[in-house]
C-alpha cells in the first residue's frame, strides 16, 4: 500500500464534511426529536396530527429524495440556493428526527403512571411533572436507542456526495478510484475503517452518557441489565 | 373536612361505587378495610383528584373537588381550583412512589420549593425536620434505591408532610413492605397521629393498627360502606355478617 499516504490525505480533506454534518445533523436531530416527540403526546389534536404527519412525511419518504428536494426544487419555489452543507444537514437532522420522535413517544409512555400520580399528588404542574419527573427518567431509556439512530445518521452523510458536498465517500469515489482504480479495494477499505472509527466514538460518548443518567436514577448497569435480561419492568 | 355526596365511580360498565355518601371530620382518623377490589382505593384516588367522579360531588374542606362557583353558577373545576384543593390533601402511595431521578432531598424540597415557593434553605431545614422525625436524618443524600422499603416509604410520608396537608391519605402503606419492616412505619403512623392534627383517610390490613390508631373504621365491600363504627365497636361486636366474615378472614391468615 505505497499510496496509503495519498489516500489517507484526500480522504481526510472530506472529514471535515463528514464531521460537520453529522454533529450538526444529530443537533438537529435531537432538537425535532423532542418537539415531535412530545408533540405526538400533546393533549391538543391539531398538535399531535402535524407531529404526526412530519414524522410519517420523513419517515415513509427516501432521504435521497429529501435531500435532491431540497437542494434542486427547493430553490426554484423559494428563489435561492441554500448552503449545500446546511441544507445536508437539514436533510439528516429532519429525516432522522422523525425517528427519534418516536424514541422520545415511547421513553416518556414508559416512564411508570405511578411517577406521574407522585407527583400530581404533590401538586406539581404538568410542565414541572415533564420536566423534573418524567424526561429526567425517559432520558435513560432514550440513550441506547438514539445511539443506534446516530450511528445511522453518520452512515447516511454519504448519501451528501449526491448534491456535491466533498465528504469522504464522495472524495473516495470521486478523487481516489478515478486515479489509483486497480487500488479500489485498499481504498474502500480505509472508508470502512474511518467509518467504523467515528460510529465507535458515537458509541464511546452514549455509552458514557448512559452510564451517567443510569447513575442518576439510581440504577448500576448490572441492575439495568438484569432487568433487562428478566424481562421484568421498572416498579 | 371531607364529604362524600352521593359519590358514583364507573370504569367503563362497571360500577365501583355508586350513591356513596360519608363524611369525615377534621382531625378525624379513619381506616377504611375491606375485601380487595371493593373500591377503596378509588376512594382515596377520587379525593387526590387522580380519577374524577362519574356522579355525586366531593368537598374538601368545604370546597368541590369537581366544581367550582363562577359569579353564582357552579361549573366544571379549571386545573386551577383543582391545584388549590390539591395543596390541602396529601397521599402515600403502596409501592411510595418516589422519585428515582432525585435523591432524598430532592424528593422532599422539590414540591416545596416549586409549589409552595420555599426557599431552597427554608425546603431543605423542612426537609431536615420532617427526616428526623421518621427516623432517617443522616439519609439526606442517599439515593431512593439505596433505602430500604421501609425506609423508601418513610421517606415518603415525610415527602407528604414536607407539603403540610391538612388531610393524608394512606392507601395500603405498609403492603408492600417486608414483614419486619411493617411495625417501624406503623409506628410512625401512630406518633404522626397522636401529635398533629392531620386528617387521616387510610385504607389497610393491618387490623391491630386500624383498631388502635383510628377514631372510626368503615367497612365495605361491593362499593358501599358495610358498617361505619368505633374500632372497639366494629372489632369486636360487627354488626354485620359481611363484616364478621371479613375480620374472620384476615384475623386467621
Ligand atoms: N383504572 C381502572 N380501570 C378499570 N377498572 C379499575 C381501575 N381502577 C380500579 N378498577 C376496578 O375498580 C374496582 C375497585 O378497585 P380498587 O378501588 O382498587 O379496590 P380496592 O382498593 O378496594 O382493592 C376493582 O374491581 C378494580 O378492578
Ligand atoms: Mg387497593
Amino acid at each position: 500500500m505505497d499510496n496509503l499516504g495519498t489516500f489517507l490525505s484526500v480522504l481526510s480533506q472530506g472529514l471535515p464534511f463528514t464531521i460537520i454534518a453529522t454533529v450538526g445533523g444529530i443537533a438537529l436531530t435531537i432538537v425535532l426529536s423532542f418537539v415531535a416527540g412530545l408533540a405526538l403526546l400533546s393533549s391538543s389534536r391539531t398538535v399531535r396530527i402535524i407531529a404526526r404527519v412530519y414524522v410519517e412525511g420523513l419517515r415513509g419518504t427516501s432521504e435521497v429524495v429529501q435531500l435532491f428536494w431540497i437542494f434542486f426544487a427547493l430553490p426554484v419555489l423559494v428563489g435561492f440556493q441554500i448552503v449545500p452543507i446546511w441544507a445536508g444537514i437539514l436533510v439528516l437532522g429532519l429525516n432522522h428526527g422523525a425517528y427519534g420522535a418516536e424514541i422520545v413517544r415511547g421513553a416518556v409512555q414508559s416512564v411508570p403512571r405511578a411517577q406521574i400520580e407522585g407527583a400530581i399528588a404533590l401538586n406539581l404542574t404538568p410542565a414541572q411533572r415533564m420536566r423534573r419527573v418524567v424526561l429526567p427518567q425517559a432520558v435513560v431509556e432514550m440513550l441506547p436507542p438514539f445511539n443506534n439512530l446516530f450511528i445511522q445518521l453518520l452512515k447516511s452523510t454519504a448519501l451528501l456526495s449526491f448534491v456535491s458536498i466533498n465528504e469522504i465517500t464522495r472524495q473516495a469515489q470521486q478523487v481516489l478510484v478515478p486515479r489509483f482504480n486497480p487500488q479500489a479495494f485498499e481504498i474502500f477499505l480505509l472508508l470502512l475503517v474511518m467509518y467504523l472509527v467515528m460510529s465507535l466514538v458515537i458509541t464511546a460518548v452514549m455509552r458514557t452518557l448512559e452510564r451517567v443518567a443510569a447513575a442518576r436514577v439510581g440504577r448500576t448497569p448490572s441492575a439495568r441489565s438484569r432487568r433487562q435480561a428478566t424481562g421484568a419492568g421498572v416498579a | 373536612m371531607i364529604e362524600f355526596d352521593g359519590v358514583e365511580k364507573r370504569f367503563g360498565d362497571h360500577v365501583v361505587l355508586s350513591e356513596l355518601s360519608f363524611a369525615v371530620a377534621p382531625g378525624e382518623h379513619v381506616c377504611l378495610i375491606g375485601p380487595s377490589g371493593s373500591g377503596k382505593t378509588t376512594i382515596l384516588r377520587l379525593l387526590m383528584t387522580l380519577e374524577k367522579v362519574d356522579a355525586g360531588t366531593i368537598t374538601v374542606g368545604g370546597t368541590s373537588l369537581s366544581h367550582m362557583d363562577k359569579g353564582g353558577t357552579l361549573v366544571p373545576a379549571d386545573d386551577k381550583h383543582v391545584r388549590e384543593v390539591r395543596k390541602r390533601i396529601g397521599m402515600v402511595f403502596q409501592q411510595f412512589n418516589l422519585f428515582p431521578n432525585m435523591t432524598v432531598r430532592g424528593n422532599l424540597i422539590e414540591a416545596p420549593t416549586r409549589v409552595l415557593g420555599l426557599s431552597k434553605e427554608e425546603a431543605t431545614a423542612r426537609a431536615q425536620e420532617l427526616l428526623d422525625l421518621v427516623g432517617l436524618g443522616d439519609r439526606m443524600d442517599s439515593h431512593p434505591t439505596q433505602l430500604s422499603g421501609g425506609q423508601q416509604q418513610r421517606v415518603a410520608i415525610a415527602r407528604a408532610l414536607a407539603m403540610r396537608p391538612d388531610v393524608l391519605l394512606l392507601d395500603e402503606v405498609t403492603s408492600a413492605l417486608d414483614p419486619e419492616l411493617v411495625a417501624g412505619v406503623l409506628t410512625l403512623l401512630r406518633d404522626l397521629g397522636a401529635s398533629t392534627d392531620i386528617t387521616f383517610l387510610c385504607v389497610t390490613h393491618e387490623m391491630g393498627f386500624a383498631r388502635d390508631f383510628s377514631d372510626r373504621v368503615m367497612m365495605f365491600d361491593g362499593g358501599r360502606v358495610i358498617e361505619d363504627a368505633a374500632p372497639e365497636k366494629l372489632f369486636t361486636a360487627p354488626e354485620h355478617e359481611r363484616t364478621r366474615a371479613f375480620l374472620h378472614a384476615v384475623v386467621d391468615r
